[in-house]
């Protein structure tokens, strides 16, 4: 008989909202000094009354509140392995802040029952001057676990991440790799009634990776509660006993993983816009994307994807913006890249928002739903962001005709398609 | 069934922490830890590491003996020997400044974790004071070689440092909590925070001694809350030769516990915002 009891995690008409602010289009604003003057006069004055108020500062000529989840309930019972699915900007790490208590909801209530430890992110707090060691029983300490408890698992911790040679060595002077298996080592050790993690597997090699998978297993079968997000399906799949669907912050699907993955991948999930927030440090990103329409081209047989976008820069830069499309099977399919060897010009981004139009030849594509992957990166060199399938379109016969038949110029290997980039204003 | 009682845990918009204090201690080891990782982290890569605790105060202690005591022949307390008197004044001042200035940008230098992990925010602040304990436990050793430099005998009274100690620790860490949580909104404090500290230095009897100041005057001067906290110091430094002025004192801690009373309020209105503010 079901009881109370049996019930670790209970959400009810859970919201949460932000306040974001936009910045008016800087590129024709400072046109007068006197303008400048008055426009950062007026600034002041709204900062001000902000404060006086004790509200938060918002950058930004216009503030729009942003609910970033909304209505969700659900219920997860004591020993259950749920997973919580859903495209960039659904509300997948809010809901995880606010379960983990990092934030506090705008309305709603949760009953949480048991201990509950959060791995939002690998090596939290790790210090770059502190040795392994050290940060080791740092990272335990800042993920909820005891003294003794950090020091009867640390042979354990050690042992996992396979760096017991550079163990007392300072983690500044470790490469990414070895990093990675470190935090990673500290967070799979946890052992708390409540497990919620983020996508933390996503770090690593493959063969890391399988480890980490393994753990995970291990975690879950141990009779634990686990909510899990991820953009891994198969790791969903794999581990997880229910799943959930998030989209635009609501819950739009709740059940056994096979049905909502199905779902999730399905006709019905076409996303054609795409918003968040900017990145809070100095990178630039990607604010917004949405997909205008699919025209035909000047020369039969061509088809056009035209994306809008915006990002965000905090000063001015030149980069890569590149969009890589796959298939539903979630096979790469091709590359449109602006900015690199292969275009001549990269897109230039002046600080604040900058609107572009993504012009994306996709002839070669035939019937069937794609995804985007938007990507900023240092002409070649890093990615700086990435938005990972943000948005998905339904290539359907409307956009096949007589004059616009399906143009096969497949090539071996990956493809690159031909793209161009248009600033707007 | 399993015979463990589980506490259920709601979270809504708004709701106080029923059980905050207790919840602090339960995350006593988070806050060792943080404070261990703070004083590790503060000397690293220096050369002379922790020789910077005593060598900072050193310097200071030399030339206001030499500005205030010779050039403008102030008197020192009874007849303590001048740079005796400066040093114990010193000592305290150089903990609050430090302590306040480590404390103040705590929470944003911590972001990372605050965005990631829950814990009472109150352990950010209050570890980082820890960096300015340790640096006055090494200057305390300079204290005692001054001590014994000009034969000073002290007397029981040194035996009340620690109390005075503990009242220099909450002096700071009132405005520090305030300080800090107002750093997460509004980024300017960062800026005024320099500025305070040192003009802090000349508005606090540091140089000289705070019996310079007019009788009439020295209850509105002991509304510094550092005034009772260096008057303290003296008093258990210097035994017999300082006198300790008690209304001004009174008036001093009563400040201490106004001003830590209203940084713990601003800081718990504030805390459940921490996250997405910072």
């Amino acid at each position: 008989m079901p009881m109370h009891g049996d019930v670790a995690i209970s959400v009810s008409g859970l919201g949460k909202s932000y306040f974001v602010g936009h910045e008016a289009s800087s590129r024709f604003r400072y046109t007068a000094l006197r303008d400048v003057v008055a426009r950062n006069f007026k600034d002041l004055v709204r900062k001000t009354h902000d404060m006086l108020r004790g509200r938060a500062v918002v950058q930004g000529d216009h503030i729009e509140e942003f609910w970033a989840l909304k209505d969700v309930s659900f219920q997860v019972n004591r020993g259950e392995v749920i997973g919580v699915i859903g495209r960039n900007g659904a509300g997948k790490s809010t809901l995880l802040k606010v379960l983990s208590r990092i934030t506090e909801p705008t309305e709603g209530r949760i009953e949480i029952t048991g201990r509950v430890a959060s791995l939002l992110e690998v090596g939290t707090g790790f210090h770059p001057e502190l040795t392994g060691r050290e940060n080791i029983f740092l990272n335990g300490a800042i993920l909820g676990m005891t003294r003794p408890e950090i020091r009867s698992k640390f042979d354990e911790i050690v042992a996992f991440s396979g760096i017991e040679r550079f163990i007392d060595t300072p983690v500044k002077r470790y490469s990414t790799g070895m990093y990675v298996r470190l935090a990673f080592a500290v967070g799979a050790h946890l052992e708390p009634e409540i497990l919620l993690v983020d996508e933390v597997l996503a770090a690593g090699d493959a063969e890391f990776q399988r480890k980490c998978l393994g753990r995970m297993r291990d975690v879950a079968g141990d009779g634990r509660t686990v909510l899990f997000v991820s953009h891994n399906i198969a790791a969903v799949r794999a581990l997880c006993s229910r799943c959930l669907l998030l989209n635009g912050g609501r819950v739009t699907a709740a059940g056994a993983p096979s049905e909502v993955i199905a779902q999730y991948v399905s006709h019905e999930t076409e996303a054609l816009t795409f918003r968040r927030a900017a990145a809070n440090d100095e990178r630039p990103s990607i604010t917004s994307a949405t997909i205008e329409e699919i025209a035909a081209g000047a020369i039969p047989g061509e088809r056009l994807l035209k994306i809008r976008l915006t990002a965000h820069a905090t000063q001015a830069n030149q980069v890569e913006i590149s969009a890589l499309l796959r298939d539903n099977m979630r096979a790469p399919v091709g590359f449109a890249p602006v900015g690199s060897l292969m275009s001549e010009a990269p897109a230039r981004l002046h600080k604040g928002a900058n609107n572009f139009m993504l012009v994306i030849d996709i002839s070669s594509l035939a019937l069937g739903q794609y995804t985007v992957t938007l990507q900023i990166s240092k002409p070649l060199s890093d990615i700086v962001d990435s938005c990972p399938d943000c948005l998905v379109f339904d290539l359907g016969s409307e956009h096949f005709s007589e004059v616009n038949p399906l143009r096969q110029d497949w090539q071996v290997g990956s493809v690159v398609f031909r793209s161009q980039i248009i600033p707007l204003q | 069934m399993s015979a463990v009682v589980h506490e259920t845990l709601i979270l809504e918009a708004g709701r106080t922490e029923r059980h905050y204090w207790r919840e602090l201690w339960r995350y006593r080891d988070l806050f060792l830890v943080l404070a261990w990782r703070d004083v590790a982290v503060h000397y690293k890569q220096t050369i002379i590491g922790l020789a910077w605790a005593v060598l900072r105060p050193f310097a200071t202690m030399m030339v206001f003996t030499f500005v205030f005591g010779r050039l403008a022949n102030l008197p020192a307390e009874g007849n303590a020997p001048y740079a005796l008197m400066v040093f114990a004044g010193l000592l305290p001042w150089q903990f609050f400044s430090t302590a306040l200035s480590e404390s103040s940008g705590s929470l944003v230098d911590n972001s990372n974790l605050i965005g990631k992990v829950y814990f009472p925010r109150l352990i950010i602040p209050m570890a980082s004071v820890f960096v300015a304990l340790v640096d006055l436990l090494v200057t305390l050793s300079l204290l005692a070689a001054t001590m014994a430099w000009y034969r000073f005998t002290p007397s029981w009274q040194l035996l009340a440092l620690p109390l005075f100690v503990v009242l220099a620790f909450l002096a700071s860490l009132g405005p520090g909590l305030w300080l800090t949580a107002m750093n997460v909104k509004y980024r300017d404090f960062r800026y005024v925070l320099p500025f305070v500290v040192q003009l802090g230095l000349y508005v606090s009897p540091v140089g000289f001694s705070s019996s310079l100041i007019p009788d009439d005057w020295r209850l509105v001067y002991s509304l510094n809350p550092m005034v009772g906290v260096i008057d303290g110091f003296r008093w258990a430094v210097l035994g017999d030769q300082a006198r300790i002025y008690l209304p001004g004192f009174a008036v001093s801690c009563s400040v201490i516990v106004i001003l830590l009373f209203l940084g713990l309020r601003k800081f718990r209105a504030m805390e459940r915002a921490f996250a997405d503010l910072i």
